[in-house]
């Protein structure tokens, strides 16, 4: 135990415990935009889980980082072409939508995998690039910080980015408002001409391209390569965070870092020996707990308010 | 004058196969208030929509100056300068008023919208009409009058010529009416054309200059306002003539059913808004509770049927403190409640009538055995009550969104009037519904309390108020500053003295409503 925590208050923690967090950070961003506008993304799931493939394979087959993160998303996009084809021009449910894509991503990503590979467990029989790492100047040097924060993937840097991208998209611009507009009121938005359809596609994108990062980091930096079920729920783990959040791009920040803690430690423990099975729990057991948490302080806090202000008026 | 607007043989079906209009004709001067009235589900906001856009006509045609014109969207209808506010609210509430009139057109070029031009630009067309709203403060926290006046000021943004105004007063007090109405007569002044829907044809005969009758879908004349009176106008809404009177016996007074002692009410901001109110409700009577709104009106309402927990006091039901059980137990109990907000709160929309009807009775051993549902009896039932209450559809299985908003309401009213309860809270229990209707929910409130039921009238009308209740309560600032236990011996204006803070009775008058 005592191990445990030393190890914990090194920097070289901190600075997994960032690497972790990322696919869980872009995951949740693609949440909070999916949801914002009303068409919530279970999907995001399939998203990582293609866009792991695709990038794995096509970084490999063309022999660029490039092409190969432009193919991951591209791959990611399949799921959410789909997803938007059922939800919004069929108008099945959406979310019973997003949990098939989920199942279709799972059994389709290992099936791809053995016609393009005739392997059915990784695609280690090719040379998958790796997204470079960055050195931060003027960071790297400060003792400590400088180790927790540089020398990350340059997706890990695109995942802390996309909180300001979505807090900027949502806040700052008409899309932004139009999508909040579209989640909140259809009809308010119908009635001064939004294109209620328009708005949910649009965004169903962006969330789907966010996820795709992920799924990216994963195959193309987290590891170097793909292996089936590589996702294994950071998806859903992100999508708690964004509810976690409640939809608001810094405190969903804070909730992914949570859960990219407990990740990064049920790593730690899987190194001692701890049991398999118990580290596995550890990240969801997380965000179960994390759900509670929050929402016993919320109404304990509205609460003590309002027993002062009953105890000042009389 | 010159005419701006003209229908044609206006038909429309909707794809369910309802026809909600049939050869309906209107013609709207340029500069005038154009009255539009009818029964529930007469056609009144599906012809308004078609104007707008939001519908399409199956057939007909839209003059538009002069011009046949298709209007195929709202951005079609605000391009030709048309702007509708709507029966239910169109507002964002979490977004600031600037925000919510600048929506779909926001100032600023490329993606991303200029603020200072959108704060200015509202101040501007505030100022220009008259208006007095901050444009920072956000929807959630302004008095529904003020909400009203942002969705007229959405349509004049956009250059609304030719307003459309769907109801616009049934949710306001008379206070904001008569200032809504000071308001639209600026407007006219303007130049502007205003087309108002409502079913207080005391209203009408107020502001409207000319007025259309709606009966069935289809439009059954033009009058000028001053040459037809209020009766006259009914009659021909409905198409026979309306029985006006009530009858009405003395009460008799039974024992106390609803006590409610020293209930306070604290809001999200932590201000206290019910200030240790005391009333008790009699079997057999009528208590009505008028006062202008958000004077703790409707949070006293969800303290007693338990939407909203009382920070503070006891309410007893039958000498059983309820302050703490569920809505489901007081239900149980035997109290019916009315919702103010019926999309919010009283009606699944998306359900059809009948789940909305059996909705509050599903446990009941009628309807089901154990688990499962009784289908046939809850269809006859439901049938039985579409009949009585005169809601106008195709059957029970229609979804309640696909209702005119009259006949929503209907089915809230039917399903709390039949629950065999023996208490009532009535919040505005006629909001937004037509003359002929109203007169039987008066009615049927009447002959409730004539089988000994209690029941608790909120009303924003107060010749409703006067008319049904037995005795009276008036409510200014959280608390009740006035009691009248004879309800017909009290004017208008005395009670909006009291309503308005003008006058106080002592603290002893006050307390005769208590046991
Ligand atoms: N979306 C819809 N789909 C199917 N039928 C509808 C729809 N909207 C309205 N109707 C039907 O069309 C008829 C006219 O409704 P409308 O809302 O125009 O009435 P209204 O005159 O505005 O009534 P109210 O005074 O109650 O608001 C009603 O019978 C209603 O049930
Ligand atoms: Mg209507």
């Amino acid at each position: 135990m005592s191990d445990l925590l030393s190890y914990i208050l090194t920097a070289e923690f901190g600075y997994s415990m960032l690497r972790v967090t990322t696919p869980i950070l872009f995951a949740a961003m693609g949440s909070i935009v999916a949801e914002s506008s009303g068409a919530s993304n279970i999907a995001l799931e399939g998203n990582m889980l293609f866009a792991a493939l695709f990038g794995a394979i096509g970084s490999g087959l063309t022999g660029s980082v490039f092409w190969g993160l432009i193919i991951a998303i591209a791959g990611g996009l399949i799921i959410s072409a789909l997803l938007i084809y059922f939800g919004l021009y069929l108008k099945t449910d959406i979310i019973l939508s997003g949990i098939a894509l989920n199942t279709l991503a799972s059994g389709g990503s290992i099936f791809l995998m053995y016609v393009i590979l005739h392997d059915k467990g990784s695609t280690s029989s090719i040379k998958t690039l790796v997204c470079p790492n960055i050195n931060l100047p003027g960071i790297e040097n400060i003792p400590v910080l400088g180790d927790i924060l540089s020398g990350h993937n340059i997706l890990t840097y695109f995942a802390f980015l996309s909180v300001i991208f979505v807090w900027f998209l949502l806040y700052k611009t008409k899309l932004g408002m139009h999508i909040r507009c579209v989640g909140e009121n259809a009809e308010a938005a119908a009635s001064v001409g939004i294109k209620i359809k328009s708005v949910k596609l649009v965004s169903l994108l962006i969330s789907g391209v966010l996820a795709s990062l992920g799924g990216a980091f994963l195959s193309m930096g987290y590891m170097n390569g793909f292996s089936r079920g590589m996702v294994s729920g950071r998806g859903f783990i992100g999508l708690a965070a964004a509810a976690m959040g409640q939809l608001s791009p810094v405190p969903t920040l804070i909730a992914s870092l949570i859960f990219g803690c407990a990740d990064a430690m049920s790593n730690i423990m899987a190194a001692m020996r701890i049991p398999d099975e118990f580290v596995k729990l550890i990240p969801y057991v997380t965000t179960v707990v994390g759900l509670i948490v929050i929402s016993s302080w919320r109404t304990w806090r509205v609460k003590k308010k309002r027993i002062a202000a009953l105890v000042s008026a009389n | 004058m010159d005419e701006i607007l003209r229908l044609e043989n206006i038909t429309k079906i909707y794809p369910n196969g309802v026809t909600a209009n049939k050869d309906a004709n209107l013609s709207v001067r340029k500069g005038e208030i154009h009255a539009l009235v009818g029964e529930n589900g007469a056609g009144k906001s599906t012809l308004m929509k078609i104007i707008f856009g939001m519908e399409q006509p199956t057939e007909g045609n839209i003059i538009y100056n002069g011009k046949q014109t298709q209007i195929k969207s709202p951005l079609d209808a605000i391009a030709c300068g048309i702007g509708m506010v709507h029966q239910h609210f169109m507002l964002v509430e979490s977004m600031t008023v600037a925000e919510n009139i600048v929506l779909g057109a926001e100032p600023g070029k490329g993606p991303i919208p200029n603020n200072r031009a959108m704060i200015e630009q509202t101040k501007e067309i505030i100022e220009k009409y008259n208006f007095v709203i901050n444009p920072k403060e956000k929807i959630s926290d302004l008095p529904i009058g003020t909400r009203q006046k942002v969705e007229i000021l959405k349509a004049l943004y956009k250059g609304a010529q030719v307003l459309i105004l769907d109801e616009p007063t049934a949710v306001l007090t008379p206070q904001e009416t008569t200032e809504l109405f000071r308001e639209l007569r600026g407007l006219r002044d303007m130049g502007h054309t205003i087309i108002f829907i409502s079913h207080k044809l005391n209203e009408i005969k107020e502001i409207c200059d000319r007025i259309t009758i709606m009966r069935n879908g289809t439009t059954v004349g033009v009058h000028d306002v001053g040459s037809v009176s209020q009766q006259e106008i009914s009659n021909l809404m409905v198409g026979k003539d309306i029985d006006w009177n009530i009858e009405k016996n003395p009460p008799k007074r039974g024992e106390v059913i609803l006590d409610v002692k020293n209930v306070s009410v604290l809001d999200e901001a932590q201000r206290s808004i019910l200030k240790e109110v005391s009333f008790s409700l009699h079997a057999g009577t009528i208590l009505g509770i008028v006062g202008v709104e958000g004077n703790g009106q409707s949070e006293l309402v969800e303290a007693i049927t338990g939407l909203h927990k009382a920070d503070a006091g006891s309410i007893k039901f039958h000498g059983n403190d309820i302050a703490d059980s569920s809505i489901k137990q007081i239900r149980e109990m035997g109290l019916a409640h009315i919702p103010q907000d019926r999309m919010l709160r009283g009606a699944v929309v998306n359900g059809s009538i009948e789940d909305n009807m059996i909705a509050t009775f599903i446990d009941k051993e009628e309807f089901s055995s154990g688990p499962v549902l009784k289908t046939k009896k809850i269809r006859s039932w439901s049938e039985k009550l579409i009949k009585d209450f005169m809601v106008k559809t195709d059957g029970p299985e229609v979804p309640v969104k696909m209702l005119s908003g009259g006949n929503i309401q209907k089915v809230i009213v039917a399903r709390e009037f039949s629950s065999n309860a023996d208490c009532i809270i009535a919040d505005q229990p006629t909001r937004g519904i037509d003359v002929g209707a109203a007169k039987f929910i008066h009615r049927k409130l009447i002959e409730m309390r004539d089988n000994g039921v209690a029941i608790m009238l909120i009303s924003a009308d107060l010749s409703e108020i006067m008319d049904v209740s037995d005795s009276l309560l008036v409510m200014y600032g959280g608390r009740f500053v006035a009691y009248f236990p004879d309800a017909s011996k009290v004017s208008e204006e005395e009670l909006g003295q009291y309503m308005l803070g003008v006058k106080q009775q002592t603290s002893e008058e006050v307390k005769g409503c208590i046991a």
